[in-house]
């Protein structure tokens, strides 16, 4: 049986599971990607956006949609290792993709405002999510037709008009596969009213060493003078393969951070997309990922400037090492009614090793006369000049390579607002690449 | 302390030292002087190990150690310290965390115990107070941000921090307004025992008149062509190089 038609099949299974809520609004839109996913293929290198990133190794096994699996029980214990500490935050933990009430704290909230889960609120108030899920994010692919074929639970946070949500939310989503491959789906939403705020930080890990397949998709609404900071840190086991497309609309006046770290996954590819859907935005993504081994990490990102006088910021640096291949294809379309857009673009890459390579794309469109726009590539290793400089006061050589990592990671990590989870990160960054730390205190 | 005997290097397949004899000992001062591209800096990079620089003949003897067998960290832990022509700008690590690693390592290598962060600290303040330093400094990133004079008298203090035995000043001066340059050779003037040496590699004789040298030695085309006291750097102040270049032609030719 192909994937496509174990899908298929998985996808009666579930629709038996739903009984009452066959109904729902979502499981029309359910019915229609899993019609989509019926026509369309998994891409393949021969499709442009996929020229660099082989999922051929994803589709010859047979992962199973969580919905139909057993979801494992974990305890509060258990789970305390994946979670960044040391700031006051709200927390929602997800395994396989299913919302786990036991091990999530969510303290009290301000009047209006939803924290919680996309399984609790299709039952209880679908009228509030109705207007956004799959309506911000279309199916680009079969990736996000399977995703949205499935899609049942996940983060929805809601932050109505004037509110700004003081502490962070934590969400971990932990995956898994115990005895049987697992497909973990989570349909995430975030909703920001207007002169709202809120910052969240996805923390995706994985239990065990087996393999299993998370694709996620994210949609993030961005109302007029809103701020929305989502931070994603992806520390899947090496195994799995991991897939997300993050769609944000933005209106009038808002700023989206997305900070996008990854150290996980055999197979890992990211779409980050941003609609500038009003004047006035600013948009920033910062990006920082770190392979070894074997790992394939595809970033693409894109940013459509379809409204004057918005500005986006783009960073993404990565370290690769051993035999690690990294990608990076940024597009930045500029339309016709967007004059005095301020666009800039960088991706550095740093290879630790002879055999690690990258493949860096920039791809401007600009429609526009009056606009600023730039971008630039630059792959390299570490300066040898600073590593002698720092050996020359005493420091042993994988000392100093760690520091010079830690120097170039620097100006993506200076952006996170949050100090402890700069802290934690940068601890990650040298216990990911198995070099000495640096106690920079 | 420091023997130099027939040293003789490459840069990028090129011969820069072609035969390098010196002899320093504690307690001393050698400036050594040359117009540029006469393979100063290669001499300062030899004795420190830089990669950059192959070492394709001669000795170098540090205390009685084989110098060029060690790696440049372990030179360091000996006791061996560049003060940078150009130092390295480390966005990401702080002072502190970086002289506190460089320290520790050092002591490691010697076999004596990790500073206390209250002995590290104070070690800090006392050395900061000498170079009039604003201790914040210590909490920002290395060399990031600083002007050309703050970074050289960075060097100085690393210098006070680890506290070596054999120094090499690879044109400190360069870049240095008058007060900077008064500031750095005190520093240098205050460290100065006789128990440890100083090679100064400088272009002019300027700061020659803060940190006074027993010795001068002139390099040229990779060679030591006249050494002589103090006074010869003035004569080179006063004459310029070509005099020099002159007269070895004429040994040459004799």
């Amino acid at each position: 049986m192909t994937g496509k038609e174990f899908y298929i099949e998985n996808f009666n299974t579930f629709q038996k599971k739903l009984n009452g809520q066959s109904k729902s609004f979502l499981n029309e839109i359910r019915k229609e990607a899993m019609n989509r996913l019926t026509e369309l293929d998994f891409p393949t290198n021969r499709n442009e956006e996929w020229k660099y990133t082989n999922v051929s190794p994803i589709l010859k096994q047979n992962f199973i949609p969580a919905v139909n699996t057993t979801i494992p029980k974990f305890t509060k214990e258990e789970i305390k290792k994946f979670l960044f500490n040391d700031f006051d935050c709200h927390l929602l933990v997800f395994v396989n993709g299913f919302f786990s009430e036991e091990l999530s704290k969510i303290s009290l909230l301000p009047k209006g405002v939803i924290v919680g889960s996309l399984k609790k609120i299709l039952k209880e108030n679908p009228e509030l999510i109705s207007g956004y899920v799959s309506k911000i994010s279309k199916i680009d692919n079969a990736f996000n037709a399977l995703n949205t074929a499935y899609a049942l639970d996940g983060l929805v946070v809601i932050v109505p008009d004037g509110i700004a949500l003081e502490k962070p939310i934590q969400v971990l989503y932990l995956n898994t596969s115990e005895n049987e491959l697992v497909l973990s789906l989570p349909r995430n939403l975030i909703v920001a009213g207007k002169n709202s705020q809120v910052s969240v930080i996805a923390n995706y890990n994985g239990y065990g060493e087996k393999v299993y397949f998370s694709n996620i998709i994210t949609e993030v609404f961005a109302d007029e003078n809103s701020i929305v900071d989502l931070c994603k840190v992806q520390n899947e086991n090496e195994n799995s393969y991991h897939i997300e497309k993050v769609q944000a609309q933005q209106k009038k006046n808002s700023l989206f951070n997305h900070y996008n770290v990854t150290f996980g996954g055999a197979i890992v590819r990211n779409d980050i997309n941003s609609l500038l859907d009003g004047e006035n935005t600013e948009t920033h993504y910062y990006g920082l990922y770190m392979a070894n081994g074997k790992q394939h990490v595809d970033n693409h990102t894109f940013i459509d400037h379809a409204k004057p006088n918005c500005m986006s910021n783009e960073l993404y640096k990565g370290i690769l090492d051993d035999n690690s291949r990294g990608v990076f294809n940024g597009k930045i379309i500029v339309r016709q009614d967007a004059q005095k857009t301020n666009a800039y673009q960088q991706n550095k890459t740093i290879l630790l090793s002879k055999s690690a390579t990258i493949d860096t794309k920039p791809q401007l469109e600009i429609f526009a006369d009056d606009v600023k726009c730039s971008h630039g590539a630059t792959v390299g290793h570490l300066d040898e000049t600073s590593e002698f400089y720092i050996r020359s006061r005493g420091v042993p050589q994988e000392l100093a390579k760690s520091m010079l990592i830690r120097a170039f990671a620097n100006d993506v990590i200076e952006t996170i607002k949050i100090e402890p989870l700069k802290e934690q990160i940068n601890h990650m960054i040298f216990d990911h690449l198995h070099r000495i730390e640096i106690e920079n205190k | 302390m420091l023997s130099i005997k027939n040293i003789q290097a490459n840069v990028e397949g090129k011969e820069i030292l072609k035969g390098i004899n010196l002899e320093v000992k504690a307690g001393e001062v050698h400036a050594i002087m040359g117009p540029n591209g006469s393979g100063k800096s290669t001499l300062a990079n030899v004795l420190t190990g830089n990669k950059s620089y192959e070492v394709t003949g001669g000795e170098v003897l540090f205390d009685g150690k084989n110098l060029l067998e060690l790696d440049t960290e372990t030179r360091a832990r000996e006791g061996m310290f560049l003060a940078f022509q150009y130092p390295v700008e480390i966005p990401g690590i702080s002072n502190a965390t970086f002289l506190k690693t460089a320290l520790n390592e050092i002591r490691k290598y010697k076999g004596e115990a990790e500073l206390t962060p209250k002995q590290f600290l104070e070690k800090i303040k006392e050395k900061a107070k000498i170079l009039g330093l604003d201790e914040t400094l210590i909490s920002r990133y290395v060399n990031v941000g600083f002007s050309g004079g703050e970074k050289k008298r960075n060097e100085i203090f690393q210098m006070l921090m680890l506290e070596p035995k054999f120094v090499l000043l690879d044109e400190t001066d360069s870049g240095l307004d008058i007060d900077a340059l008064r500031i750095v050779s005190d520093g240098v003037n205050i460290y100065k025992n006789g128990k440890n040496a100083f090679l100064v590699i400088t272009h002019y004789q300027r700061l020659l008149n803060y940190i006074q040298p027993d010795f001068v030695h002139v390099l040229y085309k990779g060679r030591i062509i006249k050494s002589g006291g103090k006074e010869l750097a003035l004569e080179l102040e006063e004459k310029g190089y070509d005099w020099i270049k002159t007269e070895e032609v004429e040994t040459e030719n004799t």
